[in-house]
Order: C-alpha cells, then structure tokens, then sequence
C-alpha cells in the first residue's frame, strides 16, 4: 500500500498548518491534514529520519540553545537508553507471551519521547506517570525489575515512589494529570520554585496518551494549573492509537493547539527525535521552575505494538501505517546521527548491545524469582490506622488458613 | 468503652463552656486543626471570602490566607485530584463539597486513587484528607442538594467515613478526623448546623488526647431496655425525640445508639447494646437497600441472632431517587415511623 493509502483525512474543521510567520492558520479553508504521520511545519525537529540535523527553524529556534548542553557523553548516554529501555520493553513482552507476566503495555516506538523528556528533568522534578512509562522510569532511577511487579501480581506497584519522584503508575486514565497539578501547587507552597537555585527550584511533569486528552481529568488538570500558574509540564505522547481508536475520535484539534485555550503555550515536537524531546522538555521544565507557569507538549510519536499484550492491532489497523513509522524509528536515526558524527562507533554499539543482554537476563531471572507475596499482606495496608473489620477479618484468615495447615493441606 | 450522653447536654460546665452551634463548632475544629498544624489546608468552591454555601468556613480565609484556604476553580475532580497531589506533596487537604449530589464527578479520584494510594505503595504514600460532606434532606432544596450517599464511601476500602450529631463531636471529630493519616469522609447533617450544644472551646490549641471519644468509636447517646435504634448523623435527634416521646408515654423503653463512624463500624457497641436488648430498628436517611441499613442489619443478624426477639427493621429513605422537596415530610423518617417500627417489633 502506498503513503496515500494510510492518510486518514483529517476532520473538516481541523486546524492544521500554518500561516508563513509560523503562527497557527485558523479557518476550514486550510488544506487538510495530508498524511497523519506527518508532524506538520510546526512539529520541533533536530533530527530527520535518516538522522541527519535539519536546519534550525523559526519554530525549532527556541530550543536549540539547549543541545549546547549535550555533550558527547550525554548523546551516547541518550542511545545507551533508548537501547536498554527498547530490550528491557523487549523482554517484558516476551515475559508475558511466557506466562511469566499477565500483561504488559509495550512503550516500543515511545523511547525517544520518554527519555527525551526523562533526561531533561532534573532530580528534584517529580514525575506522574500513566502505565507506559517505563522509559521515564528508567531515567528516574526506578530499577527495572520493579516495574514488573504490578503486571506479575505480586503487587500494585514496587517502587518507593519518593525516593526516584516518580510516581506509582496509574491505570485509569488521566487520574495522574491532578495528581501532578497538586503536587506542583505543594511545591509553590513550599516555595521551591522561581527561587534561582537550580538544586532547589521544582518542577512536575506528568504523562499521559493521546486518548487521555478526551478525559475530564485532563481537562480540568489544564484548567487548575493555568489558573494556579503552577511548576507543571504537561507530557501528551501521541501515539495515535487509543487502543484500537485513532486519534481523530479523540479529538479534531490536535493537543499542542488545545493549550492555547487553556492560556499557556502548547508546542509538538518529534516524539522519535531524543535530543528534540529533550530540547523542548528542558525548556518547558525550566519555564515551570522558574515561576513561568505550564507548558503542554505533545510528543507525535507512534505506538509500534500493541496497547497491551491483551489486544491485537492487526484488527484495527493496517500494516502499511506501521511500516511506515518504522522508517521514523527513534534508535536507528539517532544511530546513524552519533556514526556520522564519530560519537559513536561499532565497538561502542556493542559494547551497549552486550549491556542490553546482561539487562535482559536480569530482568528474566528477577521476573522469574520474584517471590508472591504472603497472602495476610492483603490486610495489611490498606488503613495507615487502627480499622476494626480489616482486623477482624485478617484474624479470621489467619485461623482459617491456619485450618489447612493443620491438616497438612499446605 | 461507650457512655451515656444527649446530644446538646452539658458536659460539667467550666467558664469557657458556651452554646454554640454544629457549624460554628465545625468551624473551630478546623481553626484548631489549622493552628496546630501548618500543613493543614482548606480546599473548596466558594470556601475563601464566602465562607462556603453554609458558612462553615467563614473567617478562616482572612485569618490563614488564600494559600491555606483555597478556593479553586468549580470542578470536584479536579479538586479531589489535586488535593491527593498536595498530599503526596506532604499537605493535609480539607476538602468541601458544596453539597452531597456534587461528589459525584469526584467519585472517581476517591475511589481509585485516594482510597487505594497507601495500599497500593505497600504503606509507603499516605493521602491523609478529609473530604467534608453536607449531606442529608430536610431544607426544602432542590435535586443534589439532599441526598445521603454514604454507602457509596464505606463500601470503599481504605476510606473512613464518619457523620457527626452533636457540637462536641463536630468540634472533636474534625480535628480527629484531619489528624488521621487515612482519607476520611466527612459527613455533616446540615439541616442540624444550627442547632445548638454546650461546647468547652476553652483557649488556644486543645490537645486532641481530651477528646472524649475516638473518632472510630461509637456512643450510647440514651439507655433503654425494650430495643436498640442504630443510627447516626442527622437522625440522632428523630431517634431522641422517639426515645423521649415513648418514655413519656410509659411507652417501651428505647436505646439510641450513634454510630458517629459508618466505617470502621463499631461493631463491639452494636452487638453489645441488642443483646441486652433483644430487638433492633436501623435508622437513616438513606434508602435502605445495599446501605448501612444493610450492613447493620446483616450484622445484627450475623452476630446477635440468639438473642433477638424479633427481625431487624430498617426505617429509611424509600428507594426512589430524592422527591422533590414537597415530599420531603414522608420521605423523610420521622418519630411516627420510628415509633411504628418500635411497636412492630415488640409486637412480633
């Protein structure tokens, strides 16, 4: 099938391009959206597909100072985890097609977007996640392993959350956006912003889908914060599929443009350029820190699997708009980017291909030696005080369970 | 431990003992909780230079600043959800809902996130909140202004949920209740905020360890031998003037109980007040099905069945949505019904 064959026309009265200043086209009389894996003129970019840096743009300007910050080291580190999270994603998949996991939502084509944003924020800054994040996790300083935890069964998340700031992960949808805008409120409270020191001043970031932009929770997040000039990073990876539903019935203004009606700026960016998704976060982490209130950024992205281990993607879509999105993959083009450059070269790469197997047989054998739980744990958390009938009941387990045991039955 | 108190009696009076009402005393219970300490904040529409729809917030913006008493823009979600980030952040959230019928919107963040936060960081987050409810009929509002939707909340894991009857538990509950690490939901019977009780406010900051009750504790509010009325919040009173009316009449001899706490429920009071009586009515607003009717009920039954004489009856709200409030008078359980029901089952 051909490129024309995937464009999804976009919906009449969308608002796509641009005016030649770069400012938003307003008006039905724009053209369509031609091809909906292009990220339109107004779309941050440092890095095309065959990584090769694309000219500095009026719209990518703004961001730019901020690959001065980028080392070699940091570029090589940015590989080195786009590839141990994709091997890591890797084997979580492979875990649950072994039975060892009972689902896993694969980040596969999300690397870029997550460590982009991951590697921007600083210590301090507090992430809240959706359920996908593993890449943020991993940038938080979240041990891979732990992350397996929930989706095993052994319990609802593994981690101490204040100790990485990055929080338990939340499956309902959208949830995390306010739990995000309160926490930034706590941290204006706290005065821990706009102070000028760079180990103190905070910032928040919370992650969300393109689907969850429908939620209330989203919208309503959008609203406190605005309201409330609060330290906050809205982070929207658009991956164009809400389990089996594109995203234009998720929405029919793309949500970079959505910000301006809750009055802060909203910018897209690649989502599979790293050092463009890190460009954008920093400034958008830095805005919120230093007292200039939210940003949103939408990551246009692409989900290469699944959702979820549970659902089949080959139902709802077809493979030509898959294909073509492998083209656009985050790892290859930032490869390529770091060879040219000579910051990077085979040996390096196989030296990180060889840390990514040592990752993996970690991660399978703390997978598979994860121990369950003790059963009475159940009770055991859930009041921080004294509550007669989780109590009662928790004894009365106890004794019954203690029947089998009796009996040897155990 | 249980004792013998009626709602507006005196305790011993002493010279800062006044009369006040259950919203002023709910008011001083958040000044005190807010005096004591610094992370305690208050969250809600219309709460600041308002002083909320029934004022019981009034004053407390003035005197503790628009940081400490927020009022945020109108969405109940994202007030629940944001008070449950400035938890995490290491803040004690007070949250108003303007009325039962608006937690609604809000039910979602308080039953998947803030219930389920310390369990699900094995105990390592906490979201200690409370979110403060008027709730009940009786004031001739209109549709989600009268509603008692408790159950909702107590069916909920990890959440407590609480109704008070009197000033000296709207005074005490208040600052026990944003002093517990767990969520607690709040219920306030607001057709009783202005009714008054004897209060010792005293002077400063009171130490929470003279509370007369613990916040999970529930209290025989008058001692009878005949049958055992459970019931709570704004109730308590129907159940008095019951009790009252009867002995007057040298009518059977009627035990009110005030649960104060729907969960955890005080079981050990309830089991131990039908066994000596024998027989047992519930008592709410709410409609009696899948309610804490039920739970009561099922539990007398579960745990006293030897010793009643007589099936449990629930006097409730009918199992209609809220009437409008021309209907109010018979949908509403009054002494009559309670009296009723009393007769029913002695005669049984």
């Amino acid at each position: 099938m051909s490129d024309e064959e995937v464009a999804r026309p976009a919906a009449p009265n969308t608002l796509e391009g641009t005016q030649p200043d770069g400012t938003p086209a307003r008006g039905a009389h724009e053209p369509p959206e031609k091809d909906i894996t292009d990220g339109g003129p107004d779309m941050v970019q440092f890095l095309d597909g065959e990584g090769r840096r694309v000219p500095v743009t009026e719209v990518s300007s703004p961001y730019a100072a901020y690959l001065d910050d980028l080392d070699d080291e940091a570029l090589k580190g940015m590989l080195r985890d786009l590839i141990l999270v994709r091997r890591f994603d890797a084997e979580g998949f492979a875990l649950q097609r072994q039975g060892e996991l009972g689902l896993w939502p694969s980040l596969l084509g999300q690397e870029a977007a997550q460590v982009g944003a991951g590697r921007a924020m600083r210590p301090q800054d507090y992430a809240f996640p959706g359920y996908r994040e593993h890449g943020v996790a991993w940038c938080k300083g979240v041990p891979p392993e732990n992350l397996l935890g929930m989706f095993r069964g052994v319990n609802h998340g593994g981690w101490d959350s204040g100790e990485h700031n990055f929080h338990l992960y939340t499956i309902v949808i959208g949830n995390q956006m306010l739990h995000g805008v309160g926490y930034a409120m706590g941290v204006q409270f706290d005065g821990d912003y706009a102070t000028g020191d760079p180990e103190r001043d905070t910032a928040v970031m919370a992650f969300t889908g393109d689907g969850g932009t429908a939620q209330g929770d989203y919208n309503e997040a959008l609203v406190f914060a605005a309201v409330k000039n609060a330290p906050v990073v809205f982070f929207v990876q658009n991956n164009h599929w809400a389990i089996s539903q594109p995203n234009d019935k998720q929405f029919t203004v793309p949500p970079y443009r959505r910000a301006d009606g809750f009055g802060f700026p909203g910018v897209r960016v690649d989502g599979n350029d790293v050092i463009a998704s890190y460009a954008v976060s920093r400034a958008a982490l830095e805005r919120a820190r230093s007292g200039g209130g939210p940003t949103l950024i939408e990551a246009f992205t692409y989900r290469m699997g699944a959702h979820t281990t549970s659902d089949d993607p080959t139902k709802y879509r077809i493979s030509a708009e898959v294909d073509i999105w492998k083209k656009k993959d985050p790892i290859d083009r930032m490869r390529k980017y770091l060879l040219a450059e000579g910051i990077v070269d085979d040996d390096w790469l196989a030296a990180v291909e060889e840390e990514a197997d040592e990752l993996a047989r970690r991660i399978r054998h703390a997978c598979q030696t994860m121990p369950d739980p003790p059963h009475e744990e159940m009770f055991t958390y859930v009041y921080a005080e004294q509550h007669r009938l989780v109590e009662r009941e928790a004894a009365e387990f106890a004794a019954y369970q203690a029947g089998f045991e009796d009996e040897g039955e155990r | 431990m249980t004792s013998t108190t009626t709602p507006g009696a005196a305790p011993a009076p002493t010279s800062t003992a006044q009369r006040t009402t259950i919203a002023k005393a709910l008011n001083a219970g958040m000044r005190a909780a807010m005096e004591r300490d610094p992370k305690v904040l208050l969250m809600g529409e219309d709460i600041g230079k308002l002083g909320g729809v029934f004022r019981i917030t009034e004053g407390l913006q003035k005197d503790f600043g628009e940081d400490r008493v927020i009022d945020p823009p109108l969405a109940e979600s994202g007030i629940l959800g944001t008070a449950v980030g400035l938890a995490l952040r290491g803040y004690r959230p007070v949250v108003e809902i303007q009325f039962d019928g608006f937690v609604y919107p809000a039910f979602d963040q308080i039953v998947s996130q803030v219930s389920k936060m310390h369990n699900r960081s094995l105990g390592k987050l906490k979201v200690p909140m409370v979110v403060r409810i008027p709730y009940g009929g009786g004031i001739g509002a209109v549709e989600h202004h009268s509603e008692s939707n408790e159950s909702y909340f107590a069916h909920t894991a990890g959440l407590r949920v609480v109704s008070v009857s009197t000033t000296d538990d709207a005074y005490w509950m208040m600052q026990q209740a944003i002093a517990s690490d767990d969520p607690v939901i709040f219920y306030e019977p607001k057709r009783r905020y202005h009714e008054r009780g004897v209060l010792d406010l005293g002077g400063g900051v009171p130490d929470l360890a003279d509370a007369p009750h613990r916040l999970d504790e529930a209290v025989v509010r008058t001692e009878g031998s005949d049958v055992t009325v459970l019931t709570y919040g704004p109730m308590v009173k129907v159940a008095l003037a019951a009790a009252q009316a009867a002995e007057l009449e040298d009518g059977p001899s009627i035990e009110v109980v005030d649960l104060r706490s729907l969960s955890p429920m005080d079981t050990d009071t309830i089991e131990a007040s039908v066994i000596r009586t024998g027989r047992c009515i519930t008592l709410s607003e709410a409609p009696t099905f899948t309610s804490i009717h039920a739970e009561m009920a099922a539990w007398v039954q579960e745990h006293c069945f030897y010793h009643l004489e007589a099936p449990v009856l629930r006097v409730g709200g009918y199992n209609i949505p809220y009437p409008p409030s021309r209907h109010e008078e018979v949908f509403l359980p009054d002494l009559d019904r309670v009296l009723h029901a009393v007769d029913t089952v002695l005669n049984y």
